[in-house]
């Protein structure tokens, strides 16, 4: 490369290339003369500038070309630049051939050919290599090695999905009853495309659904639904929907675990964690969410929102009126949205009441579309197999988005149909969702005097399959390690899968999510028992 | 960024005398000035400060914000909004301190509910109003724009009348069965259901290729199966060429959320609309020129709008176009067994299954929708040789399961061979009869047809009926088309076509009565348009 021709030709069609020339030149700073005329910033350098401007001119050259090359470097795995067309001779051409076993008649095109692997997108890097928490590794093991009363008695019994396997049957008998495929159902009904948000019935029986489940204490609106196929997806949808990449939602921890997946893997948001305390019985306050919300905007980072868990997974809790009120009142002053998430409303257990966002919301005539709701058939009517989740906000552009983006995530319409008829048969709606609570309730009563058995205090819960048990007295030592250590025992020596409070993200080691609801009441003392013994000789050695 | 400043006879005596005196303060003030009056003189006083400038440019435009829309409300906005605001008075004390606006949704959100503006979803919502029927609605408008097959409901109708029950809820009934339809199963499909899909697949296309079911994730959809693939193989700000005519949806399903391009590469009617490697080549080198990282290729095969197939030297020339620049290829197969012509099918899968090469860049995409008219069901198929791609796409589906009875229920369908033998041959037999009674409907009205063996549509030449040879011209027709003639065809612009003129006509949604009909409409439109021209 000819560097003097900077001084001789000054036409202005070279100017874009001399730039280039000038910033490469830079690196090279000497102290001979003969080099000044090379590298014409040494010029500068050394001239009327002296030290001063001789620092700080290169230095923020320098700078930005740093800032250049960081923001244009390709990523970190990518194949090195190829070479121009002119240098890329026979010996090349050979490399690439032993590499390459391909048939002789296309030898042609090879000697151009760089080869090596295709690569991934970084997400889908990051993704495949950021999965395994300690809650899927035990989801993972109980899978594999599933404990069965005779089939496998020594396997891993499953208390860390929050599955509702104590009903099932109430559904089993209500399918094989009904003879709902043949007569009832015309091909062009279920085969054909139909609009992907769901079908404009089963939006009517989810939203009676939805009020009976809650009672009657409030009314949905099926032209504000928009079904998905889970709640997954309707909770990444919502945070599509709600924020930009970079933005953020707070979440009060602890949070059920997979809330990390669905509301930043592909959507580019982050999740702020407000850490509730075992003082407060883990309940939120508006103090630590406005203290994370204004560190966050010291961050630079927008808060687009609040995701809260009504009735509360892990703990089980509910969030009373008043703190809807707040929160309500907290989202209003700071301008944000509230995602609130009821999967676990009709699954209550104790005489607390539950109070849905979207009461107080039909109470108070206040701008409502920051609110929105995400419910499913996955948890309340036990049929998480069937894939559906809702969407149930108030706000129009929301709506018309998610409607638009449910081409990605649509429920089969046969299986819409199903839900129908099984929706609308309201005898068996009432029966089933009073029957199933009232084992809900014998279930957790009993589960939870077992650990107390043990010594293990629960934190009172009126919702939810699970329990979040208090085992801070067992664990080694009082960190995460401890907790982790403690985890490990109990999935690989007593064989049983439970939630570490550090996968939801808690703040305080010790603490475990125990659901019950896909035991029977025949597997309890066994749990119990395999408890026991790590908790026998947890104790011993403290 | 100071200017040089130009050279009055004041900075030209500085310049000789450095420690000219009332200079000295300005000189601190404005360094570079400095340097720019020094030794390095006009050159480097334009130089230095326009690269800094054009760095200065650069990062600024990096660092931009992504969009106006996005911002946020500041409190002093407050005054100005509050008669927006009605809330109870108990909580007003909060109220004081509160910044209230409408709350904003995301940018991406906001573009994403904006009304359609392509023409093809236009006329989709047109005919949803008002949907020909031939005793309730004789006036509503027809629907040639959805490519869906309906031309075989009869035969699955009598199969699910027949099986349906025992499928969904196992042949004993009850309580066993119930537990394979109602807890979580694993989201990317149930391994029973991807061994009934290899199976299909590798039926479909005639048994010439073998699929092996654990390369498989399933979608709801294919839908998602592109936008997953699309998620996993490229980052926001990178790009797929996509040869042109393309399906409209692509649009949306690889870039909505996924922040990645499509660059279209034209393939023009003289090769029959097919891609050249020089024309991608072009495409990619333009591409790279502008920063822009091209990561794959998109096709079709059998291509969608056109319905020819990509000959076998064309796939050869594809895959080493691919492994020379080092990307990768989705081949959306979709219609790979909606046949009608004599040709044969080459699947992607085929290609390397014959040739030992490097697979992992290779992607198909397949789905029930097409060959199996079963769109509502919605089941979608990535097949890949790329480990980290399965791994990544099967967490992915946690968004895009299918329903389990609906997966129990296929299963039954898909391993009942007699039954699928049975409709895919008549299946094709009907799809060419009605292509062949259309394209000859079409061809009287003097309106020829690109060549095409597969498909629910053709892709027919109209270029003779627009007024202006322009995308003006042609949506003019298609507005005719629609308000008038009151069918709804899907104009090539919309498929990213760069000859106007051009559109796509599905037929497999109509009755062979309906095609008299059609034509009989587009005649009327025809002749007026002759008639001015």
């Amino acid at each position: 490369m000819t560097r003097t021709r900077l001084f001789r030709s000054r036409s202005s069609e070279e100017k874009e290339e001399e730039e280039q020339q000038q910033h490469y030149s830079k690196h090279n700073i000497t102290t001979s003369t003969g080099m000044r005329v090379i590298v014409p910033l040494q010029g500068v350098v050394q001239g009327r500038g002296g030290l001063f401007l001789g620092s700080v001119i290169p230095c923020a050259l320098f700078y930005f070309f740093q800032l250049y090359l960081k923001r244009h470097r390709s990523e970190p795995k990518s194949p090195p630049p190829q070479p121009p067309p002119e240098n890329s001779g026979g010996q090349l051409a050979e490399v690439s051939v032993s590499v390459l076993p391909r048939s002789l008649s296309r030898v042609h095109l090879t000697p151009r050919s760089p080869g090596g692997p295709a690569y991934v997108s970084g997400r889908a890097n990051s993704i495949v290599k950021g999965g395994d928490s300690p809650h899927d590794v035990g989801l993972r093991k109980a899978l594999e090695d599933p404990y069965h009363q005779s089939g496998n008695p020594d396997g891993v019994i499953q208390l860390g999905l929050a599955e509702n396997k104590l009903s099932l049957d109430l559904v089993g008998e209500w399918l094989a009853k009904n003879a709902i495929f043949g007569e009832e159902l015309s091909i062009g009904g279920i085969a054909s495309y139909q609009p992907f948000d769901g079908l404009m019935e089963l939006k009517v029986a989810v939203a009676g659904f939805m009020s009976q489940v809650m009672k009657k204490s409030v009314f949905f609106n099926p032209s504000q639904i928009i079904l998905t196929a889970g709640a997954n997806p309707a909770i990444e949808m919502l945070s599509f929907c709600l924020a930009d990449t970079g933005n953020a939602f707070l979440v009060p921890t602890p949070y059920y675990p997979c809330s990390d997946r669905d509301v930043k893997w592909r959507t580019g948001v982050e999740i702020i964690p407000v850490p509730c305390r075992s003082a407060d019985n883990f309940r939120l306050s508006i103090t630590a969410l406005d203290r994370a919300f204004n560190q966050a905007k010291k961050r630079g980072t927008k808060v687009r929102g609040i995701i809260i868990s009504n009735p509360s997974n892990p703990v089980g809790s509910l969030l009373d009126r008043e703190t809807l009120y707040s929160l309500l009142d907290f989202a209003r002053e700071k301008n944000i949205h509230i995602v609130s998430n009821e999967l676990f409303a009709g699954s209550t257990h104790g005489n607390e009441e539950f109070v849905s966002m979207a009461e107080i919301i039909d109470l108070e005539d206040l701008d409502r579309n920051r609110v929105h709701i995400v419910y499913g058939l996955s948890k309340d009517l036990s049929l998480p197999g069937f894939r559906v989740g809702i969407i149930y906000s108030f706000n129009d552009n929301v709506l018309a988005a998610a409607k638009k983006l449910t081409r990605f995530s649509s429920i089969s319409v046969l299986s819409q149909r199903l839900l129908v008829f099984m929706l609308s048969d309201s005898n068996f709606i009432q029966q089933f969702i009073e029957i199933n609570r009232e084992r809900l309730r014998r279930m957790y009563i009993k589960f939870v005097a077992g650990l107390k058995q043990l010594g293990i205090e629960c934190i009172k819960s009126h919702g939810g399959f699970y329990c979040w048990a208090d085992m801070r007295g067992y664990i080694p030592s009082y960190s995460e390690k401890g907790e982790l250590e403690l985890w490990d025992k109990l999935l690989n020596i007593a064989k049983v899968n439970v939630t570490p409070g550090s996968c939801c993200h808690c703040i305080e080691p010790g603490w475990f999510r125990f659901c019950f609801t896909t035991l029977t009441e025949k597997d309890i003392p066994v749990v119990m028992d395999r408890i026991r013994k790590i908790t026998e000789t947890c104790k011993s050695h403290s | 960024m100071t200017r040089p400043r130009p050279r009055t006879p004041e900075s030209e005596s500085e310049t000789r005398n450095p420690t000219g005196g009332g200079a000295t303060a300005m000189r601190l003030i404005v360094p570079l000035q400095g340097v720019v009056q020094g030794r390095g003189g006009l050159i480097l006083g334009s130089l230095i400060p326009c690269a800094l400038f054009y760095f200065f440019q650069l990062y600024l435009k990096r660092h931009r914000s992504p969009k106006p829309g996005s911002n946020p409300t500041s409190p002093s906005q407050s005054s100005s909004n509050l008669p927006d605001l009605q809330r109870s008075s108990s909580r007003s004390n909060l109220s004081s301190r509160g910044s209230i606006g409408p709350v904003q949704v995301s940018s991406r959100a906001s573009s994403i509910a904006r009304p359609n503006d392509s023409p093809y979803y236009i006329g989709l919502d047109r005919v949803s109003e008002d949907p020909y029927h031939r005793l309730d609605n004789p006036n509503g408008i027809i629907q040639l724009g959805l490519s869906e097959n309906r031309l075989c409901f009869d035969l699955i109708e009598k199969w699910l009348s027949e099986n349906t029950k025992d499928s969904v809820m196992g042949r004993d009934g009850g309580d066993l069965s119930i537990s394979g339809i109602a807890p979580y199963q694993p989201s990317d499909g149930l391994v029973e259901f991807k061994v009934a899909m290899a199976d299909f697949m590798s039926q479909v296309m005639g048994r010439a290729v073998s699929f092996d079911p654990s390369q498989m994730v399933l979608t709801a959809g294919a839908t998602p199966a592109l936008e997953i693939l699309c998620f996993c193989l490229a980052d926001p700000g990178n790009a797929f060429l996509v040869p042109t005519p393309y399906y409209p949806g692509f649009d949306r399903d690889m870039k909505w959320r996924t922040g990645v391009e499509l660059i279209p590469v034209h393939c023009r009617s003289t090769d029959n609309f097919i891609i050249s490697i020089t024309a991608l080549d072009q495409a990619f080198n333009q591409t790279r020129k502008r920063g822009i990282k091209v990561r794959g290729i998109l096709i079709s095969n059998p291509s969608n709008p056109v319905g020819n197939l990509l000959p076998r030297e064309t796939l050869y020339n594809l895959l080493d176009f691919a492994r020379e620049k080092n990307i990768h290829i989705v081949s959306d197969e979709i219609f790979a067994g909606s046949m009608y012509g004599s040709e044969e099918f080459v699947s992607m899968a085929e290609i390397l299954d014959m040739e030992d090469i490097d697979k992992n860049r290779i992607h198909i995409v397949y789905g029930l929708s097409k060959d199996l008219a079963l769109p509502g069901f919605r089941v979608g198929v990535i097949y890949s040789f790329n480990e980290s791609v399965l791994v990544a796409a099967k967490k992915l589906t946690r968004f895009s399961s299918i329903s389990a009875p609906t997966q129990r229920l296929l299963i039954s369908m898909v391993s009942d061979t007699r039954f699928i033998q049975e409709y895919i041959e008549t299946n094709k037999k009907r799809i060419r009869e009605m292509h062949d009674l259309f394209v000859e409907g079409l061809k009287q009205l003097g309106i020829k047809c690109a060549q095409s063996c597969a498909g629910l549509y053709c892709w027919a030449d109209m270029s003779g009926l627009i007024s202006s040879y322009s995308e003006k011209g042609e949506l003019e027709l298609w507005d005719k088309l629609l308000n008038i003639a009151k069918i709804n065809v899907t104009p090539g612009s919309a498929c990213h076509c760069i000859e106007p003129g051009w559109f796509r006509c599905c037929f497999t949604t109509l009755s062979q009565e309906d095609v008299v009909i059609v034509i009989e409409r587009i005649r009327k439109v025809a002749e007026t348009c002759k008639i001015s021209s």
